[in-house]
């Protein structure tokens, strides 16, 4: 906790003068790095959907995406986890690191990759199962068949969401009983189970009432005590109250990247102070 | 807008409405009268013929003795080849097809043939069944033969109602397994086919019941249509049902038409009572995502 309180400020003045070509953390920050981001390009058929993305992401942080419609935010979260290959016509090119390993290098088995990488999508998507099942699922398939065991991870990772006191009643019930907000929980709580290292999310709150993502947002701060959080929001006043660092797309690129605070206060690009004043998007 | 004419044309409008509704509720009577018409025919036809004796006897030359054992128990020997065989090939085409081929030009020439055999006459399956199963591999007119032509026949009917299940499982689900590292397998094993196996069963069952149904191709295939006794293994030559009443209503004897009649409702029956099992299976298992 300490050395990554202490590299917040040190990065802060090197991401002060950024600027859109060169957002990327120096060399010998590899400690404490998440995410190693260069040059990385991505191509929907013939659209070039990325272009020329440099981003360091950090441990313990949240880490907003913020942008448009169309910037290319959630196409670069589900690149994370190679979700976005499920696209058909997807070429990729560049370079993206997982703690400090190539995730395209054949070698490197998503199914792996996927296993630190939990993610929480747009709507929430719990299956047709019980609640007890969803959270159960992600051990289930990496070989945990031991009841004991499953029901501590079930009641432990239903307390990470915040999720355990409104359902420990019911964890029989099938998921699809729960409102919107409890849902989105339970996809959180289902993706706690594998016991990821990072937790993607892809707009969690996008599709939930204030009082629900209010929770969302809290359980975020908690979260990210121990786990390194990127979230995708189109609510800026959300990335504002929630993250640590904030990344702005546009068309594809990475126009700033910056502490949060410093970026909604004193953005160093022009295009970045249209977007969070409102000026378009 | 022009009150007048509004209230001029109103009239019209309201009587269109009630010719056309008229004509629409005349079609779906006429069907109905059709099918209750046909239904009862046979039924009075059958009255007094159809006893337990009936579905105890093997087929006679004397009407009066005559029974259906040999072509229920045929047809359900038909069915225990042809569902599993059937099942396994097209629900396992169905997952290829939908979850692991890439989405080219050649999974586009399969997806359109096996399409297209849903439409081709039941009689040119007999025909392919005839050369390969009962002369080149030897099998000659047996249970086996018969229900592999029979699988042949309903097999694209069931990839297709396999498809429409899968593909009514929202992506969204796949998505939540992969994100957690679930290989392709497990997805498919825990979240797909849960979801989508009661529309493949329904799909199943009334290709199943097509099949029971179908008597072309076992004609080209030259399975018998009297037989006074039961087969014994898969490789024992039989009869079926719907063979058995084209032989008895070839019969000059009038007494032939009623025991005909009677083999009808029972066949019937049988039908009714797998549909009935399908829609069961739909409705119990019917859930929105």
């Amino acid at each position: 906790m300490m050395a990554t309180k202490t590299k917040e400020t040190k990065v802060a003045p090197l991401t002060v003068g950024s600027t859109a070509a060169m957002p990327t953390a120096e060399s010998g920050e590899a400690k404490g790095v998440v995410y190693e981001t260069k040059d990385l390009n991505l191509w929907y058929g013939e659209h070039h959907a990325l272009k020329h993305i440099h981003l360091t992401i950090y441990e313990n942080k949240v880490t907003a995406i913020i942008g448009p419609s169309g910037c290319g935010k959630s196409t670069y979260i589900k690149t994370l986890n190679r979700m976005v290959e499920l696209v058909p016509n997807v070429r990729i090119a560049g370079h993206l690191a997982y703690r400090g390993r190539n995730i395209f290098d054949p070698s490197y088995p998503v199914e792996q990759l996927r296993t630190q990488i939990g993610m929480v999508f747009q709507k929430p998507n719990p299956f047709p199962k019980s609640i007890y099942d969803n959270i159960a699922y992600g051990p289930r398939i990496h070989g945990i068949r031991n009841k004991k065991v499953l029901d501590e991870i079930v009641e432990k990772s239903l307390r990470g969401a915040a999720l355990w006191d409104e359902v420990k009643d019911r964890l029989r019930d099938h998921a699809y009983g729960l409102s919107g907000g409890q849902q989105q929980r339970l996809c959180i709580a289902r993706c706690l189970a594998i016991e990821p290292d990072v937790i993607l999310m892809d707009e969690p709150t996008s599709a939930l009432d204030p009082i629900s993502t209010l929770k969302i947002e809290e359980l975020i701060q908690e979260l990210k005590k121990q786990y390194s959080i990127i979230i995708v929001t189109h609510n800026m006043q959300q990335a504002a109250r929630i993250s640590d660092k904030t990344a702005f797309f546009l068309n594809g690129e990475v126009i700033e990247y910056a502490e949060t605070s410093k970026l909604f206060s004193n953005p160093a690009d022009q295009r970045t102070e249209d977007y969070i004043t409102g000026r378009f998007g | 807008m022009d009150k007048l004419l509004v209230s001029k044309r109103m009239k019209g409008r309201l009587v269109q409405n009630a010719i056309l509704q008229a004509i629409f509720f005349f079609a779906t009577v006429l069907g109905l009268i059709a099918l209750m018409l046909l239904l009862s025919h046979v039924v009075m036809q059958a009255i007094g013929w159809l006893d337990g004796d009936f579905l105890n006897n093997f087929p006679s030359r004397r009407p009066e003795e005559a029974g259906m054992k040999s072509g229920l128990i045929g047809s359900l020997w038909l069915m225990m080849i042809v569902a599993p065989v059937s099942f396994i090939l097209g629900v396992g085409t169905a997952i290829y097809l939908e979850e692991y081929a890439l989405k080219n030009r050649f999974t586009a020439f399969i997806q359109t043939n096996i399409s297209n055999l849903t439409g081709v006459p039941s009689i040119v399956f007999g025909l392919l069944g005839l050369t390969i199963f009962v002369r080149e591999l030897g099998l000659g007119r047996s249970v086996l033969a018969a229900g592999l032509t029979m699988s042949l026949l309903v097999f694209p009917v069931i990839v297709v109602a396999a498809q429409e299940a899968i593909r009514a499982v929202p992506q969204q689900l796949r998505e939540a397994s992969y994100a957690m590292g679930a290989t392709k397998w497990q997805t498919i094993c825990r979240v797909v086919l849960p979801a989508a196996l009661p529309g493949m069963l329904t799909g199943a069952i009334l290709a199943l019941s097509r099949a029971v149904g179908e008597t072309a191709p076992l004609v080209v295939l030259g399975i018998p249509t009297f037989i006074a006794y039961l087969p014994s293994g898969v490789l024992d030559t039989f009869t079926v049902m719907p063979l058995q009443i084209y032989n008895w209503t070839g019969r000059p004897q009038e007494e032939f038409q009623h025991v005909a009649a009677a083999g009808i409702v029972v066949l019937l029956g049988f039908l009714i009572m797998m549909n009935s099992v399908a829609v069961l299976i739909r409705n119990k298992f019917q859930k929105r995502f």
